[in-house]
């Protein structure tokens, strides 16, 4: 029985569901490793999903539907910049707001636009000459669509610049002290605009990894969840890119068992497997919350003077 | 009261009155996107909230949850505790409830209906308790706790709801989840008012609300709003909960013990989600059935209560209009979209507007009082109370 579990298959897909997980919190770490803890995500990611799939629909090219879920996450990330760093509101609160908006939105559009249940035509997987044809290695590793390998590379990427470039150091100097940063010239609300507009433009391209990549279909409610969670596994890999890219990989491992357990009819009741990842992760906030990494400010608006 | 004091209380609720215009604004442009006139989607939606008796009936019916789940999101938020959890508690009471209603089918009717409100608010405390006590002594952000323990009660409630709990008529066949119903005892009496002979010209009948599903929880979650305004602002124990809130290190050196009132804050706020749980089930459905998300049994109550307790200042009293207004725009929003074509999902929309502009308010409501203190230094605002809170004043 334990051959058919972990089969290739699941691996491949683990590597393929860990996508949106990936793109959404290397995009809130960076929110949050300057202060600001972003929770609107869900409905930033609803927002990205729906514009990419509707792109799609409307044109049937999947780049500019990727075009059209970088800009509306940007759009929302400006917003969510403007009233958690502008305005200073609360931002486990506004968050929800925002959630619920881009909840609601995202079903409005699509009833209005849409109306009905249909599949797109969304990024095909890649095949590469060679690599693709060897066998379970070729399966796991190289037979993804082009935004799970970005997703991938996206981790490198948001390692460096974190820890390797005067905009990571200036990201970390604000999250972790903003008087002091202030006080050597750095402007706190700039940096803090950027890093959440980084992470409303990586949720839009979340969710429009879902839509127009993993399940090429758009539905009311279509994230289910996995915005938040996003926002937890920032904290579940310590505020670092690969301890998020680690998570987000346990998660997406345990959506492909879920799914192949289900598929070969094992005698586990779904609902413990679909409750599993919440568990684990009220489980690791336990031990995340012991940490001395996580960074001071966060969730402090800072105010010059003060 | 003083002139000066009229004035601020006033100028208080002043960003209230300016998110909901804001939020119109925001509506009013949708609609017009949408090539609605936005007139007469307002139009609408008071016609339907309002319009006929059974429309205000369903208006309250619709209000009741979130009138429970706002009283205790009033006092959580109040404490510095941002519940999200409300789902998730509701779930749990409800669960607990109806499995007490299920149980004891020949015990008088009156003994079921107070041992399942009784148990349902135990259970939702117990559920909230849980997020409450890994803030208080394990310092775990209760914001993502909560959003995960929603999930978690919602699979709960499938598998109950799929197995144990499951209605022994569905056995079988392609199951509906949902549980047997609850016996006629056990049912919450419906709520309809006699009308004096003067009145029942006017309205056109003796009962008012006398052949609709408005039921007696909507009386229990006002007597509820009462007992907790008291609670927070004329005893011992809200006076702690709101310093916690308020100013957490200032409490720890009143002697204040911050974790047990976090907890504290978290259990009461809990076991009112769990009456709008149980009460759903009493009142209205009469068994507990989903369509397997968390919403298909609370209808989002759990998260509208908290833009109704947002709405109301925080403040359980608050929280009895802001509910019906809330109730009679989810209620309202039907007929709009039966009318105008335009989704009722918008309403969603629209509250998560009404959230952020609340929150952002706060933001000219803390300038002013800055400008308020001249001289002095800045009042302290701790950042984890979600919002800023009126003045402490001592219980009397």
């Amino acid at each position: 029985m334990i051959e058919e579990i972990f089969t290739a298959s699941v691996f491949a897909s683990t590597l393929r569901l860990a996508t949106p997980y990936i793109f959404a919190a290397v995009g809130e770490t960076f929110s949050q490793k300057s202060g600001v803890l972003n929770l609107g995500l869900e409905g930033v990611m609803l927002m990205g999903a729906f514009a990419a799939f509707y792109t799609v629909y409307a044109t049937g090219s999947v780049i500019i539907g990727l075009l059209a879920a970088l800009i509306v996450g940007a759009l929302m990330g400006l917003a969510t910049a403007f009233i958690s760093v502008t305005l200073q509101a609360e931002q486990g609160i506004s968050g929800i707001g925002i959630y619920l908006f881009g909840l609601g939105m995202s079903e409005l559009l699509f009833v209005r636009l849409i109306g009905t249940p249909v599949s797109i035509d969304g990024f095909p997987r890649l095949y590469i000459p060679g690599f693709s044809d060897i066998p379970v290695i070729g399966e796991i590793f190289f037979n993804h669509n082009l935004l799970v390998y970005a997703a991938f590379l996206l981790v490198p990427i948001a390692a460096f610049i974190l820890n390797r470039t005067t905009f990571g150091l200036m990201i970390r100097a604000v999250g972790q002290n903003p008087e002091a940063a202030d006080a050597m010239g750095v402007n706190v609300a700039r940096v803090r605009y950027m890093t959440v507009i980084i992470a409303g433009t990586l949720a839009g391209l979340a969710g429009a990894s879902l839509s127009i990549a993993l399940l090429n279909v758009f539905q009311q409610n279509l994230t289910s969840g996995l915005g938040f969670i996003a926002v937890a596994l920032v904290y579940f890999g310590r505020w670092t890119p690969l301890g998020v890219l680690l998570g987000s990989l346990l998660f997406s491992f345990v959506n492909a068992l879920q799914l192949q357990i289900g598929s070969i009819g094992v005698n586990i009741p779904s609902e413990f497997a679909v409750m599993a990842p919440y568990v684990i992760t009220i489980i690791a906030l336990v031990f995340a919350s012991k940490r001395a990494e996580k960074p001071t400010a966060l969730t402090k608006p800072f105010r010059r003077g003060d | 009261m003083n002139f000066r004091r009229l004035i601020n209380s006033l100028l208080d609720t002043t960003p209230y009155v300016l998110a909901l215009l804001a939020a119109l604004g925001v509506a009013s442009i949708l609609l017009i996107a949408l090539n609605a006139p936005p007139l007469q989607a307002v139009g609408a939606i008071a016609q339907g909230a309002f319009g006929t008796e059974n429309a205000t009936a369903e208006t309250l019916v619709k209000a009741t949850p979130i009138l429970f789940v706002a009283i205790g999101i009033s006092v959580a938020f109040r404490g510095g505790v941002t519940n999200i959890g409300g789902e998730g508690q509701m779930i749990a009471g409800a669960l607990a409830g109806v499995t007490v209603a299920l149980a004891i089918p020949q015990a008088p009717g009156f003994v079921i209906i107070i041992l399942s409100l009784l148990v349902g608010f135990a259970a939702g405390a117990f559920y909230g308790g849980i997020a409450g006590a890994l803030k208080a002594y394990f310092n775990v952000n209760e914001i993502l706790s909560t959003i995960m323990l929603n999930q978690v009660a919602a699979q709960i409630m499938n598998f109950l709801l799929n197995g144990v709990l499951l209605d022994p008529s569905e056995l079988g066949s392609n199951a509906i989840p949902k549980t047997a119903r609850i016996v006629e005892a056990a049912e919450l009496p419906r709520l309809s008012i006699p009308l004096p002979p003067g009145l029942s010209d006017l309205f056109g009948t003796a009962e008012l609300f006398g052949r609709t599903r408005l039921h007696w929880g909507l009386v229990i979650a006002i007597v509820l709003a009462i007992i907790t305004y008291i609670l927070l602002w004329r005893t011992i124990i809200g006076y702690r909960i709101r310093a916690v809130g308020q100013n957490e290190r200032a409490s720890r050196y009143a002697g204040i013990n911050i974790q047990r009132n976090i907890l504290l804050s978290m259990l009461l706020s809990g076991g009112m989600a769990g009456l709008a749980g149980v009460v759903q089930v009493l009142g209205l459905q009469y068994r507990l059935q989903t369509d397997g998300s968390a919403t298909g049994f609370t209808g989002n109550a759990g998260f509208n209560g908290i833009v109704a307790a947002l709405f109301g200042g925080l403040n359980p009293i608050g929280a009895i209009p802001a509910s019906v207004f809330f109730g009679g725009l989810l209620v309202g929003a039907q007929k709009m979209q039966r009318e105008l074509g335009i989704p009722a999902s918008m309403v969603t929309a629209i509250n998560g507007v009404i959230v952020v502009f609340v929150v952002s308010a706060q933001y000219f409501v803390h300038r002013r009082s800055r400008r308020r203190s001249v001289g002095g230094a800045p009042p302290e605002r701790e950042p984890t109370a979600p919002i800023v809170p009126a003045p402490l004043e001592t219980p009397s």
